[in-house]
């Protein structure tokens, strides 16, 4: 087996916890289930990560003999075990989602065969060195990861990006590598593959892919407004379990708030985001005599929100007292309009729905 | 009675008993608390301010997330004569400690300690280099 697939099957394994090790390498599929009962899994991940190599080279020498592949079948088999070890711990990456628009056609019967030999045949002349490879997983979702090289240089198998589509729908995520310059590229293989016009980056980025496949997907709870003429029941949703001689004075301030709230936020969970990025270009607005920056020139200012469950965080300042209620419409819009990055500019209404990237 | 803001809600005026004391608290990590106090002791009636009044400064353990200068707060005391008692309610010893405080102080200016009033409190705040 080539020296380098050791190494980066080693690395992989090791970057496993110690008690998944087991089930990862079931999930792969390439050792068979007596080679797994032979490993020790009890001993430090170092010795484990050995073995799984040993092991697996005594396959691919197998395969050679019967196949006489080349080199890059190996990488393939190994490319599929890190596409499975990130498909598990996804939310260690950072996602962006791009939105593909079509021409105007109705929709193809999509096809997934055609898809990937569209893909492949966009990357391949194109970098002569690149190593894809694909997943399909039982939601629809199609995972491709890519690891890219230069007609010169062999695929970095260490930077690869991650691309999850799913098919019925016009929208991709994707991971990227360090690697920017290959952005372009890899959009056009993807509106080429799936028969689509033309692709945009929306302004939206986060950790956790399944959120961000909430938002695009509306699946998380919205609250649908409903006319109803008096508190259903909502008079006494707090816990009476606390002491009867605690009065609280601003009992019906108490449930504005808690329905104000609900109407923005909804009764669910809300997805997980980690930021709200906010791009100000406003003009300085002083009284004229002051004579403040008389270029007028827009101020330039980046605020910025972080929290490890910022939706969550938002819903919890109106209650707790943190701020008044109702929130900005800016931080309430960020799951409607499926963005959490934001160019505020002047006048013509808050925020310009750019189709633009930052 | 906790109110989050004064003044109190007027719907709930004939529910009220006669007020003896008014505590406010100030979270030490929110400028929005010291705000809503300052905004609030515009609605109290000026005899409250001879003993029946107190500040109370809570969330001081957590040094870190300070957001509050110590001095406005002590000045905002001495500016209406009223104490300002400092305190950390995530410690249970230090929570109940400043809640019996509280109700000893309760207990004179509602009249139940025979020999003091709140009077006492103003005349105990004034500084001994004040003389």
């Amino acid at each position: 087996m080539d020296e380098t697939v050791a190494e980066y099957i080693r690395r992989t394994v090791l970057k496993i916890p110690k008690d998944e090790i087991k089930t990862m390498l079931q999930k792969w599929g390439f050792l068979s289930e007596a080679q797994l009962q032979t490993l020790n899994f009890h001993q430090i991940k170092d010795n484990i990560s050995q073995e799984v190599v040993q092991l697996c080279g005594s396959n691919l020498l197998l395969q050679k003999g019967e196949h006489m592949l080349e080199n890059s079948a190996d990488i393939k088999q190994a490319a599929v075990l890190d596409i499975i070890y990130n498909h598990i711990y996804q939310n260690k990456r950072m996602w962006s989602v791009y939105q593909m628009k079509k021409s105007g056609e109705e929709l193809d019967y999509f096809d997934i065969t055609d898809f990937k030999k569209k893909f492949k045949g966009i990357l391949r002349p194109a970098l002569k060195n690149v190593t894809i490879t694909f997943k399909e997983y039982e939601d629809n979702a199609i995972w491709i990861r890519v690891a890219w090289g230069t007609p010169y240089k062999k695929p970095n198998q260490y930077k690869p990006s991650y691309v999850v589509y799913h098919s019925q729908t016009p929208y991709v995520f994707i991971s990227a590598s360090v690697l920017k310059s290959n952005l372009p590229l890899l959009c056009q293989a993807l509106i080429v593959a799936s028969n689509y016009h033309d692709i945009r980056e929306m302004e939206l980025r986060s950790h956790s892919l399944n959120s961000l496949k909430d938002i695009v997907f509306k699946r998380y709870s919205q609250n649908f407004q409903t006319y109803s003429p008096k508190p259903l029941q909502g008079g006494n949703v707090e816990p009476e379990s606390a002491d009867i001689r605690i009065v609280q004075e601003n009992r019906s301030e108490k449930e504005r708030i808690r329905r104000l709230n609900q109407d923005v936020f909804g009764d669910g969970p809300q997805p997980k985001l980690e930021f709200a990025q906010y791009r100000l270009e406003t003009m300085f607005k002083s009284d004229p005599k002051m004579g403040v920056l008389d270029k007028k020139e827009p101020f330039r200012c980046l605020v910025k929100f972080s929290s490890p469950h910022l939706l969550e965080s938002l819903k919890s300042l109106a209650p707790l007292g943190m701020a008044d209620a109702p929130l900005s419409p800016l931080l309430t819009c960020i799951p409607h309009k499926a963005r959490n990055y934001f160019k505020i500019r002047e006048k013509k209404g808050l925020f310009p729905e750019s189709f633009v990237s930052p | 009675h906790i109110a989050t803001s004064l003044p109190l809600p007027s719907e709930r005026d004939h529910l009220r008993p006669r007020i003896d004391l008014i505590v406010f608290m100030i979270d030490i990590k929110s400028k929005y608390s010291l705000r809503n106090v300052e905004a609030s002791l515009a609605y109290v009636d000026a005899s409250f301010f001879l003993g029946k009044v107190c500040f109370l400064v809570t969330g001081v353990g957590r040094v870190n997330a300070c957001s509050i200068d110590t001095n406005a707060v002590c000045k905002l005391g001495e500016t209406y004569c009223s104490p300002v008692l400092f305190c950390e309610l995530e410690l249970e010893g230090i929570r109940v400690v400043t809640a019996q405080r509280l109700v000893r102080m309760l207990q004179i200016c509602a009249g139940h300690i025979p020999g003091v009033s709140a009077l006492s409190f103003v005349s105990l705040m004034r500084n001994s280099d004040d003389d």
